[in-house]
């Protein structure tokens, strides 16, 4: 249950500003809301990034028709994102915010999607075949005097006419998926990047308003497929906590484990992928060899490759298998002495040093104000390990270390996650011997049913903090359902670091900061 | 060893007499042309299923293995494919050079590989500045790719092109000063001069020292005037989708596969003419006996072996090595290898003067 | 000339699910008669096509991450021939559309589509691109891919396994040999279906009434 603090409207920006002062400089999530008649209103979730407190503010607008609330852009850097995510939702304007635009939708959309009264017939918005035109000129609220209008439309045009502006993507080998920047170039040099993401978004938050609490977890996969299990697990870990059930030490420690194997599993990908995005395939192939091992593992446990649809409310779907623990520990044995094989090859290449270093150096503090969480977070020095943090499952019973680097650039960033799988095997060493007897799942009622009130719970993901929000209003579907995406702070940030670099730098600053689009498309 | 030249003689000399002599020319350079288009043909496919399963066997793979025994037929399979795949007009593309590109990089690539001397006298070009016209011959073949950059109305296309342009003719110069290197050393540029001598021991180990250099920076030149990893810039699959030929389809696109890949063992080719002796044997002063042995392997295996020894070591680099940056390419050739070659040069020269070569 | 059932090396025919299907194709190809010399080379070009599949690389989401896992080494597509995936459309054969197609990508994914060479095919891998899969009722997704497109196979898995991803291509690889490229149809697409201008696409069927 989260305490959040009401703040009006008219002295919300100072306050905002007082937070920050006090050290309030992680902006972990901006939830956006409809209260029907109380109005529509956003949840900011703070967090000091030194001592690990939290704090939540709500602030609320009565006008449905033009609903405005100042912008925090300047404050968080990561808020511009979140705001035009918000925008796109709710119709939320942030006055003074830089870049008012959609972000997930089409710019030709109807209405705003999570407002309780959005109309959703195909009427309405059918399926369009045309291409989207480019929104070339952001749209700003506080303009003053109209005679510099002409001058300030220039000033504000993302792109002009006279660059040389190429697409990459939504369509493209190393966008990781279906994203697309734009970009602005000089010759091979960056001159500005504008990103359109929602090319996979799904809607996933509003589909959860209309199920049950057991069917909402079949999203939860979905949104990042290369941290299933621990996504999974906050969304689980939500609704225990919300209900006041206990699972067993059996569920927290398979959990754990799998929660694990799955990060082992990303960061396997990830070295994969950032070798295939820089020509290297030969690692590509090395990567996913040792990742079809973990995958086995997975397979025979939860049934599924991919998608394992494991972490139930109050435990897990099916139990162990008899040799899972002989298993698991032949794959670390291994997977230890592979890894010097992928530095070998690829990581202590002279090629791949000289391409990664000092490239898209991201400083701590810009890491913090972007809330850039996970292995990029910790690349730039930024201590935000949850698993650290606010210890959840057995994390707080076991030994690891939390990996740390100072640099912030695309090499270090690389080492993080070939680090941290070392991490993770040390982890799953500890517990894999000592799973304790004992209930794999405990008994739920088929209809759960949530105290009324605002719960959150997050989980270290495979590529940072993953939060899971739901307010609910004593039904047996969630009021709204928010999860925080690993990905969205990175998209900012890579807007950020890619500029000024030459177009083969953004392919390795994208593939470095590991972002997975159904992730941040929801 | 066989010598082709007296068996070239009597088909000339019996088309002299049967036809009159322009009419034999004419039959003559039919004839050659067909049997170079063929043999350009034969090795692109014996290349690329070469490319396939190395590759495989590097990444723990088994490659082609369904179509024909071991799979051998899988490259007749995708040339069946991409003869009959339809071509298609770009909206706005400048028709005439769009078409011309990818002939003038096959031309371009085919004229240079009918220098390759296969065996004594197997050989369609020879005559006394064989070297320079390869040269020559080989870097026009950057012209096609600019072309087909420019023409085709494509952004990718285009950066990709340009890409190549400032690669492919930065890199002509230390593969010419290697070339130039071996040819101090060996005094001629005819190229059949240039095997012949390589008898009494090939230049790479006369030449010691600085041939081994212009060997290495031969190498490296080689694959980037080629534009394969780690200096496939032009093509750069996962940043310009598919570089200077995005927008080309079927046999269009074909000419520049097949041609990047003959552009390889060209590379290779000419690597084993100047450095590995070409078609002549292996060597060991003293050792009468294995030098006769040596003498009964025909020299195009000679040749053969030697070439894909070196275009395996480049497939091997291929595979393995991420790809460079376009200025980190460029600060490569300049800063680094064009010095080093020219350095090169001087001592090739310096030891060549002083008689300090084996 | 008749065309005989396509046999490929890696499965027996009878072996394979929906031989139905392709025994209809090839009874419609049969009804016309064709010279023996024209149906040999149309069988040396079916087989060259059939075995020799570039697919697109095209993936919007998690199938993407299994159709890399096809490509790695331990499932290795490039056995069969499908070795090759090409970036550009105009080089690519096939399009794998794996994973979920929303409003805002269904435009790009037609558009990838027209910019294919012929001879052309599309491979709806998973749910989502069959029918929206979990994601069928939400606002802003495509109920299934043939809405916009004509589907030659569909693969269906959330996510479809390795396995079951190559059973599809293998499955693709025969329809292609039962295609006649000299003197017959190559392809048998509605109309409506390539028509250049913008079409809406509704999600659910037009009813009868609204037709007439």
């Amino acid at each position: 249950m989260m305490n959040i603090e009401n703040i009006d409207i008219k002295e919300f920006r100072q306050k905002m500003l007082d937070l920050r002062a006090t050290g309030m400089d992680f902006l972990r999530e901006m939830v956006g809301m409809d209260w029907n008649e109380e109005g529509l209103g956003v949840i900011y979730i703070l967090e000091n990034s030194a001592t690990h407190e939290g704090k939540e503010v709500a602030v609320r607008t009565a006008n449905r028709e033009n609903p405005q609330v100042p912008t925090m852009s300047d404050i968080w850097q990561v808020a511009e994102i979140y705001e035009r995510e918000v925008y796109d939702f709710f119709g939320i304007e942030f006055t003074g915010h830089p870049d008012m635009r959609r972000l997930f939708l089409r710019n030709d959309w109807i209405g705003f999607p999570l407002r309780k009264d959005y109309d959703a017939s195909e009427a309405i918005n059918p399926v369009r075949l045309e291409s989207e035109t480019n929104e070339e000129i952001h749209r700003e609220y506080d303009i003053a005097e109209e005679k510099q209008l002409a001058e300030l439309v220039e000033k504000m045009k993302i792109l002009h006419y006279d660059q040389f502006v190429i697409n990459i993507g939504p369509q493209h080998p190393a966008t990781h998926g279906v994203l697309r920047f734009r970009l602005s170039l000089e010759g091979e040099v960056v001159r500005k990047v504008d990103i359109h993401c929602g090319y996979i978004h799904r809607g996933i938050e509003k589909m959860c308003e209309s199920r049950t609490y057991p069917q909402t977890l079949a999203f939860t996969d979905r949104l990042d497929y290369l941290s299933a299990h621990q996504n999974r697990h906050a969304l689980c870990m939500c609704i225990e906590k919300a209900m006041g059930l206990e699972v067993t030490d059996r569920v927290q420690y398979i959990r754990t484990i799998m929660d694990e194997l799955q990060r082992i599993d990303s960061h396997l990908l990830m070295f994969s992928c950032m070798a295939m995005d820089m020509g290297a395939i030969t690692s590509f192939i090395y990567g996913f060899r040792e990742r079809e091992k973990i995958l086995d593992i997975m397979e025979e446990v939860t049934g599924g490759r991919l998608i394992q649809n494991y972490n139930i409310i109050g435990g897990v779907q099916a139990d162990i298998t008899p040799d899972f623990a002989a298993k698991v520990k032949e794959f670390c044995n291994d997977q230890k002495q592979r890894l010097k094989e992928y530095y070998d090859v690829f990581v202590n290449n002279v090629i791949l040093r000289n391409r990664t270093i000092g490239v898209g150096v991201l400083s701590r503090e810009d890491a913090i104000s972007f809330g850039a969480t996970g292995g990029t977070g910790r690349a730039s020095g930024w201590a935000c390990d949850v698993r650290k943090r606010h210890p959840y499952a057995l994390y707080d019973k076991v030994d690891f270390k939390e990996i740390l680097h100072k640099g912030g650039d695309c090499y270090d960033r690389l080492l993080v996650r070939l680090e941290e799988i070392v991490e993770s095997i040390r982890i799953i060493e500890q517990l894999i011997d000592n799973i304790p007897e004992g209930d794999y799942k405990t008994k739920t009622k088929p209809i759960i049913k949530l105290p009324e009130g605002q719960f959150s719970a997050s989980v270290e993901g495979s590529r940072g903090e993953f939060g899971v929000f739901i307010e609910s209003h004593g039904d047996k579907t969630p009021y709204r359902v928010k999860f925080r995406p690993t990905g969205l702070p990175l998209i900012a940030v890579a807007q950020k670091i890619m500029k000024k670099h030459k177009v083969a730098d953004l392919i390795t600053i994208g593939a470095s900061l590991d972002y997975v689009i159904p992730d941040i498309d929801r | 060893m066989i010598d082709f030249s007296s068996i070239n003689s009597t088909i000339d000399s019996y088309l002299h007499s049967v036809l009159p002599a322009q009419v034999a020319t004419l039959v003559e350079c039919a004839i050659i042309a067909v049997c170079a288009i063929v043999a350009y043909l034969a090795f692109a496919i014996v290349m690329i299923f070469m490319e396939r399963k190395v590759c495989a066997a590097f990444q723990c793979r088994l490659g082609p293995t369904r179509v024909g025994f071991w799979g051998l037929l899988q490259v007749f399979a995708d040339v069946f494919k991409m003869l009959i795949k339809e071509i298609i007009d770009i909206k706005n593309s400048d028709w005439a050079l769009y078409t011309l590109a990818p002939f003038l990089v096959i031309m371009s690539s085919i004229i240079t590989f009918s220098c390759l001397p296969f065996d004594n006298g197997l050989q369609v070009l020879d005559f006394n500045i064989g070297v320079f016209f390869i040269m020559a011959a080989s870097s026009f073949g950057v012209l096609g790719i600019l072309l087909a950059g420019w023409s085709s109305n494509n952004k990718f296309a285009m950066i990709g092109a340009i890409r190549s342009g400032g690669q492919m003719i930065s890199y002509e110069l230390s593969m010419s000063l290697c070339i130039l290197t071996l040819v101090v050393l060996s005094g001629t540029m005819q190229v059949s001069e240039i095997v012949e001598m390589q008898r009494g021991g090939w230049f790479i180990i006369r030449g010691h020292i600085p041939a081994v250099i212009a060997f290495i920076i031969y190498l490296i030149a080689g694959n980037a005037e080629t534009n394969r990893a780690p200096f496939d810039l032009p093509e750069a699959e996962s940043e310009l989708t598919a570089g200077f030929h995005t927008e080309y389809s079927g046999m269009g696109f074909g000419f520049f596969y097949v041609a990047e890949f003959m552009n390889m063992f060209i590379i290779a080719g000419i690597a084993s003419t100047l450095f590995l002796g070409g078609w002549t044997p292996f060597y060991i002063p003293g050792l009468e006996g294995f030098n006769e042995a040596m003498e009964w392997i025909p020299g195009f295996v000679w040749f053969l072996g030697k070439t894909l020894f070196v275009v395996w070591l480049l497939m091997w680099v291929r595979w393995t090595f991420p790809r460079l940056r376009i200025d980190q390419v460029l600060v490569l050739e300049w800063k680094y290898l064009v010095p080093i070659g020219l350095l090169n040069l001087l001592i090739m020269t310096v030891c060549v003067v002083m008689g300090w070569t084996l | 000339m008749e065309m005989k059932k396509p046999v490929i090396k890696s499965i027996p025919y009878e072996e394979f699910k929906d031989n139905e299907t392709l025994e209809a194709l090839i009874a419609e190809i049969n009804k016309e008669r064709t010279n023996v010399i024209v149906g040999k080379l149309d069988d040396l070009i079916n087989w060259g096509r059939s075995n020799s599949l570039w697919s697109l690389t095209f993936a919007t989401s998690c199938c993407g991450i299994e159709f890399m896992s096809v490509g790695a080494a331990r499932y290795d597509f490039a056995r069969f021939g499908f070795e090759v995936t090409r970036n550009s459309p105009r080089q690519a054969d096939l399009i794998m559309c794996a994973g979920t197609i929303t409003h805002k990508m269904a435009p790009v994914l037609k558009r990838l589509y027209d910019q294919m060479a012929e001879p052309k095919y599309v491979v709806a891998v998973g749910g989502c691109a069959i029918s929206g899969g979990p994601f069928k009722d939400s606002y802003h997704v495509l109920n299934g891919i043939d809405k916009i497109m004509p589907v030659d196979v569909y693969i269906p898995g959330c996510p479809p396994r390795p396995e079951a991803i190559l059973y599809g291509m293998m499955q693709l690889q025969r329809k292609v040999k039962v295609e006649k490229f000299l003197g017959g149809k190559n392809r048998h697409q509605k109309p409506g279906e390539m028509h250049d201008g913008p079409i809406i696409v509704t999600n659910h069927p037009i009813k009868k009434e609204d037709e007439q």
